[in-house]
């Protein structure tokens, strides 16, 4: 990977372009080496005459020590096969203030005039894999006033390889801040922890430029590593004395795949309303024990320990570390033992049959059955209601129908990446009908949510009653 | 005095303080065998005396018998038990854990006891608390067979203890030294033409018929003996017939018999009990008010004296009339007596006015084989390692025996329905009683540390936090357990080359089997796609048979980690019956005598299941090493200065370094929309219908598949050769294959022993090494791993993890498929994926 920086100085400018050696300190005839953490520094001027000048900084990472660390230690990669040797990354940003640390601050013995004024510079990135491509890197330094040119290398991967140079009459100090910190926000990644006291660099870098940039919010959210209990200070400490519109939630194509569904169903606060109708019907049917399969971390649970009637609580997911999360939300490892004997966590799986769940009074599914295998339904079936058997099982799962009214589905595309199947109301009656049928319970099935005429509520339940 | 104990009890001492309980406890039994109430008291209070801790000591000491009794160890206790109220406690628990409860009373004078107190410094008590215990000792003494102890020993002077000599010997059920061949025969219900028409079939020399009641006898010429699994009378024709010939071949030894409940009742009617006459022994009182008094009496000691059960084999096997369960076995009780004969029961009656019968054998887990008769059904199935072989007879059905321990089941239809079934036998259906029960596997027995016996030397210990990530990755997107009979195991790296710019060569992998004396080997080209698993059934009709699927799916194809292989189901279906059709041609249906085969291949292009690690990791890597690489060179330019030609150069090598990944990959890349752009290359014919192929070698392995492949243009022959590892020619021309094959884009090679399950001069060998091309490891170490600075980094690596992985998940894996081949319950097969499942998440290196 490396950065190339060229100055030129058109006639009359009352410099020379080899100046540039000196705002950058280091002489233009000579190659110069600074050994980095992770591998060496280069740096040599490709070319460097009066009229224009071009210094070149190319790193060599040592890719076996990114994954190997250093003599005992592991390293911070898992593969040698890694883009991270080669595409300009966080790696570039510390090498930039290593290797020109003093041209950061401003700072020419020689030439301080030039240090301080905007000059016509331009400087290229290469290679480059933008997480959002060419529009990100416009988003990001078109505002700042550079003109920006792309090229691209390599399309045969999911990023493209670009190559970028940016051109602008700027102060070089200006130019390589704006550089050192945007490249991660390209990338999208830093090789280093990102902890509080990132904010303060960022906001320290940023002073100028960044609190009246339109895209702040991009720039700090990826820069702060998408951690929103830092980027959320980060952002109001920007806004203070800025008259601007408030800072709301991330930017909308910050949000990951899983967060889709629930950015999807948000104005109708669905999986709320799920929760409560889940939780009234155990509620009226008077159960007092209750199964909550595929608990997640806890939300319905924690609904459910509020209910005096039901005096046990079991939830069962098959990660440990989601059962893990949910006991801390629940408090569960410090809970008192009534509590502890009320509410309990345990490892299972809907494919399986389970020993430990029989003589409930209801069992839920809640969003949980699309997540299963069509073949392994029939194992389900089996093991909930045939072996487990409890009084009520309440089963809820999207509702297909209703899916065209999401603009921003494609035809066909599920509400989330792990959805095996999404059930029509049709398709969904019909499984309840023959689950009931085949052992011995009565269907009941209701819309939740909204009804829309035509294509109905967004999710559907399902009340299973065994029959006395 | 000497008396015998059963070395299976639990013994009651008692006694009031200061008799001499303890030191004649220590002469008899080991200390471990003795759980004293004292060093409760003092493990819990530091204070054997401490009366206040009494209660909690108690407790700790019930555990701690309990915990001995349920591993079937003889467990004394030893504390004052003069009271009936402790006794009950103790009598219950041995009921509890089935063994049987003995009392030995020590009755020694109270003064003495006192005396003895008195010398002792921690026992300072009061004179009366030994008389009131010996008051209270004497007062029990007699109703001690009544509060149920099978046998009572009473001493009454120092002396009389210290002359007492006790034995130990098996309880009677205990016949563990005995080993068999055994003919276990089912319920025979006076069917004598069956009967004798069953011994013939299973070879017996039966003595000629006489009429009477002189008994008869048959015996096997070459030892074997017949186990009755009782119900030797009742509803047939010629019960007494059949009653002197079981009880003649008892008498010679020829055979044994178990207590059916029809033999338990008709003792009774014998003993002149007032029995009802139903249930077909109304013809069997008949029969024998016919004969004399004296054959009654015969017969009745005969019928008294049969046992609940005979444990078997050193543990193997278990013969009871109803089945027992398998914390029984061995033991004795009046619950295991009753359980033997009649079951377990609900209590309810059914449709046809039978009593509703716990199926124990659903619920059975053991290891022991537990052969029964009692309930009559159609066929005799296997399920959990049990088997009930009652066939009927008497209602028409089957006489049947199971030889052991060869598994095979002999059968006589019966004449004619002697008597109507009150329920039918059974239904028809397609599944086995195995198969129903497998439809669903238990997530609890399998969340827990798992330590899988394998047949092929030790047992494999997963962890629990290991087996809990493969439950989660199984659950979440594993086929259907019934299909995953198998997971292949990791193959190991061969050593690294100790120089140059090779990191792996073949000579390494030769020179480390030849040191392990395996000369002969076999290489195979090894080709670059995705592991997957195939397994293929005539048709749908012969799947559901075998493997008790409900999909209607004839076959399946599934990842290394059990992941159905295709996205498309079209893709599977096609290629299950495009292999189905290919083994018509190659004759393998007939030549195997098979419904099924699983095969282990490599599906090629890597691309078509390697899509999202190209795009996200493989490509953009080699395209980003390029672009650097050739950035730096055109910034030197042709000719720049002096000191940067050496930079220049060192570019231009990590240019073409990338470009040769870049061209590996693509060698390993193609679009395959249909299933015709595949390619399947088969490289072992892992099992079939009772046989895992293990016990060929590789070369039947290739050829076998090569005829095979020859039957569709899907599917590759892979390129093998076998070699003489200490022949120097042999050793240059696969070199020179090996490198001509990875010289132009092949991933390498694959170097195992010619036997599949290769021992070394003292180990179970690595059962196959893999070597890689040096242009391939661009894949596994980046593009620049063979500079010099990078690959003499490289060369240090650990491979002792990769091949103890690889040797355990290899015996696992084929353990799993015996296991699968001899029709062991599902949960037994499914232990083993998992452990190979929960074995992957051990930290080794991937790269090897």
């Amino acid at each position: 990977m490396q950065i190339e920086i060229t100055l030129t100085a058109p006639s009359g400018c009352g410099y020379s372009a080899r100046d540039l050696g000196f705002l950058l300190h280091k002489h233009p005839d000579h190659l110069h080496v600074r050994d980095l953490p992770q591998g060496k520094g280069r740096m040599f001027f490709s070319s460097a005459a009066a009229e224009e000048a071009t210094a070149v900084l190319h790193l060599e990472i040592d890719p076996v020590g990114l994954v190997r660390g250093k003599g005992e230690g592991s390293g911070m990669l898992d593969q040698y096969v890694n883009d991270r040797p080669y595409v300009v990354n966080s790696l570039m940003s510390v090498a930039l203030g290593r290797v020109l640390g003093q041209t950061l601050a401003g700072k020419s013995k020689e030439r301080s005039d030039l240090a301080s004024r905007a000059l016509p510079l331009r400087l290229r990135l290469t290679p480059l894999a933008v997480s959002g491509g060419a529009e990100i890197v416009r988003r990001l330094f078109s505002p700042l006033g550079y003109e920006i040119a792309i090229g691209t290398l390599d399309n045969s991967g999911r990023l493209e390889i670009l190559d970028v140079s940016l051109s602008a009459e700027v102060r070089l100090s200006d130019l390589l801040t704006h550089v050192q910190v945007l490249i991660p926000v390209m990338d999208n990644a830093t090789h280093y922890f990102v902890g509080p006291d990132e904010i303060e660099k960022l906001l320290a870098k940023g002073v100028g430029w960044l609190e009246t940039h339109p895209e702040k919010e991009l720039i700090v959210w990826r820069a702060l590593r998408r951690r929103s209990e830092l980027a959320r200070p980060a952002l109001d400490r920007l806004a203070e004395g800025v008259v601007e519109p408030l800072v709301h939630d991330a930017p909308q194509q910050e949000t990951s795949a899983q967060d889709g569904e629930a950015l999807l169903e948000r104005p109708t606060r669905l999986h709320d309303l799920r929760l409560n109708a889940v939780r009234d019907v155990v509620v009226e049917a008077g159960a007092r024990s209750v199964l909550d399969l595929g608990c997640g971390e806890g939300r319905l649970l924690r609904l459910m320990m509020r209910e005096r009637q039901i005096d046990k609580i079991t939830g069962v997911d098959p990660s440990v570390r989601t059962l893990e999360a949910a006991a801390r939300r629940l408090n569960l490892d410090e809970a008192g033992a009534a509590l502890r004997e009320r509410v309990q966590l345990m490892l299972g799986s809907l494919t399986y049959a389970d020993r430990r769940w029989g003589g409930y009074d209801a069992a839920a599914l809640v969003e949980v059955i699309e997540h299963v295998d069509p073949p392994c339904l029939s194992a389900l079936e089996l093991s909930l209601f045939d072996v487990a058997r409890p009084k009520l099982v309440i089963v809820t799962t999207p509702n297909r129908d209703y899916n065209v009214l999401f603009d921003r589905m494609a035809a066909g595309e599920l509400r989330h990446g792990d959805h095996r199947f999404e059930w029509s109301r049709a398709e969904f009656a019909d499984w309840a009908q023959g689950v009931a049928e085949r052992n011995g319970y009565t269907p009941e099935i209701r819309p939740l949510g909204p009804e829309d005429e035509t294509v109905g509520a967004p999710s559907q339940m399902a009340l299973f009653r065994r029959a006395a | 005095m000497k008396i015998t104990i059963p070395d299976f009890a639990l013994v009651i001492l008692i006694g009031p303080t200061g008799a001499g309980k303890s030191s004649f406890a220590l002469k008899h039994f080991l200390p471990t065998e003795i759980v004293s109430s004292d060093a409760c008291r003092a493990i819990v209070s530091d204070d054997e005396t401490d009366q206040s801790a009494t209660r909690d000591a108690f407790d700790l000491l019930e555990h701690t018998a309990g915990l001995r009794l349920k591993r079937r160890k003889l467990t004394v206790i030893d504390a004052t038990s003069v009271q009936p109220r402790d006794r009950a406690r103790w009598v219950a628990l041995a009921r509890r854990w089935h063994a049987l409860p003995l009392a030995l009373a020590l009755d020694i004078d109270p003064e003495l006891c006192q005396q003895r107190n008195q010398d002792r410094p921690n026992r300072q008590f009061g004179s009366h608390v030994a008389r009131n215990q010996s008051r209270a000792l004497r007062q029990g003494l007699k109703r001690l067979a009544r509060e149920g102890f099978r046998q009572v020993q009473l001493m009454k002077t120092p002396e009389e203890v210290a002359a007492l000599e006790i034995s130990r010997e098996p309880l009677w059920t205990d016949r563990r030294g005995e080993v068999g061949p055994f003919d276990i025969i089912g319920d025979i219900h006076g069917c004598w033409d069956e009967l004798t028409a069953l011994l013939d079939k299973l070879g017996y020399q039966r003595d000629p018929y006489t009429e009477g009641e002189a008994l008869l006898s048959a015996r096997h010429p070459e030892g074997r003996r017949a186990a009755f699994v009782g119900d030797i009378t009742d509803r047939g024709p010629r019960n007494l017939d059949c009653l002197r010939l079981v009880m003649g071949m008892c008498a010679e030894g020829a055979g044994f018999c178990v207590m059916g409940n029809h033999d338990h009742k008709l003792a009774r009617w014998l003993k002149g009990r007032n029995v009802k006459l139903t249930h077909g022994l109304d013809l069997t009182a008949a029969e024998l008010e016919a004969v004399s008094e004296s054959f009654r009496k015969q017969a009745h000691d005969f019928l008294d004296n049969l046992r609940s059960h005979a444990w078997l084999a050193g543990g193997g096997l278990v013969i009871a009339h109803a089945g027992l369960k398998e914390e029984m076995h061995g033991r004795g009780s009046g619950e295991v007596r009753s359980f033997a004969m009649f079951g377990e029961t609900t209590g309810e009656v059914d449709e046809f006015g039978l009593p509703v019968r716990l199926d124990w054998a659903k619920a059975y887990q053991g290891k022991a084989e537990v052969i029964y008769g009692h309930t009559p059904t159609l066929e005799a199935e296997w399920l959990n390692n049990t088997l009930c072989i009652d066939t009927g007879c008497v209602f028409g059905g089957k006489l049947t025996a199971l030889r052991w321990p060869e598994r095979e089941v002999v059968q006589i239809p019966a004449a004619r329905v002697y008597v109507e079934p009150k329920r039918p036998l059974g239904a028809d259906t397609t599944r086995s009683a195995q198969q129903e029960h497998d439809r669903l596997l238990y997530f609890d027995d399998f969340a827990q540390k798992l330590r899988i016996e394998s047949r092929f030397g030790g047992a494999i210990l997963i962890p629990e936090e290991n087996a809990l990530a493969a439950l989660e990755v199984m659950s979440r997107f594993a086929v259907d357990p019934r299909w995953l009979i198998h997971l292949p195991p990791t193959m190991a790296a061969c050593p690294t080359a100790p120089e140059g710019p090779f990191l792996e060569r073949p000579e390494q992998a030769l020179a480390f089997y030849a040191k392990r004396g395996a000369t002969t080997l076999v290489a195979e080209e090894k080709h670059m796609g995705s592991r997957a698993l195939i397994v293929v059934c005539r048709n749908v009709a012969a799947a559901e048979k075998r493997f008790g699927t409900e999909d209607g799916k004839a076959g399946v194809v599934y990842t290394r980690t059990g992941r159905p292989f295709f996205r498309k189901e079209a893709q599977e279906t096609e290629l299950i019956s495009r292999l189905r059709d290919a083994a018509y041609r190659a004759g393998l249906w007939e030549e195997l005598n098979t419904d099924w085969l699983l095969l282990d291949t490599e599906i090629m292009p890597w691309s078509a299941k390697a899509q999202e690690l190209l795009q996200s990791q493989y490509l953009p890597t080699a395209a980003a090493a390029k672009a650097s690489a050739e950035a730096l060179m055109a910034a030197i330019g042709e000719d720049g200065p002096p000191e940067l030609a050496e930079l220049r150069v060192a570019a231009a090598r990590k240019g073409a370094n990338s470009a040769a990944l870049q061209k590996t990959i693509n060698g390993y890349c193609w679009v395959a929309e249909s299933l015709d752009d595949h390619l399947v290359a088969p490289f072992h014919l892992l099992a079939a219908e009772g046989a895992v192929f293990s016990d060929r070698d590789h070369s039947w392995h290739m050829q076998t598949l090569a005829r095979l492949c020859e039957g569709d243009p899907i599917l590759l022959a892979t390129r093998w050769r076998v070699l003489d590892a200490e022949d120097a020619n042999a050793q240059a021309d696969l070199t020179a294959w090996w490198e001509a094959h990875t010289g132009v884009g092949g991933e390498g090679m694959v170097i195992k022993p010619i036997r599949f399950l290769a021992q070394g001069n003292r180990h179970f060998l690595q059962p196959a090494m893999k070597v890689r091309g040096r242009d391939y490891l661009r894949l596994i170490y980046g593009p620049d791993y063979d500079l010099p600075e990078n690959i003499e980094r490289l060369r240090q690596r650990n491979l002792g993890r990769k091949f103890s992985l690889a040797e355990r998940e290899f015996k696992l894996g084929l353990e799993g498929l015996h296991r699968f081949v001899e029709r062991a319950p599902l949960r037994r097969v499914h232990e083993c994926a998992l452990g190979v499942l929960g074995l992957e998440s051990e930290p080794v290196d991937p790269r090897l």
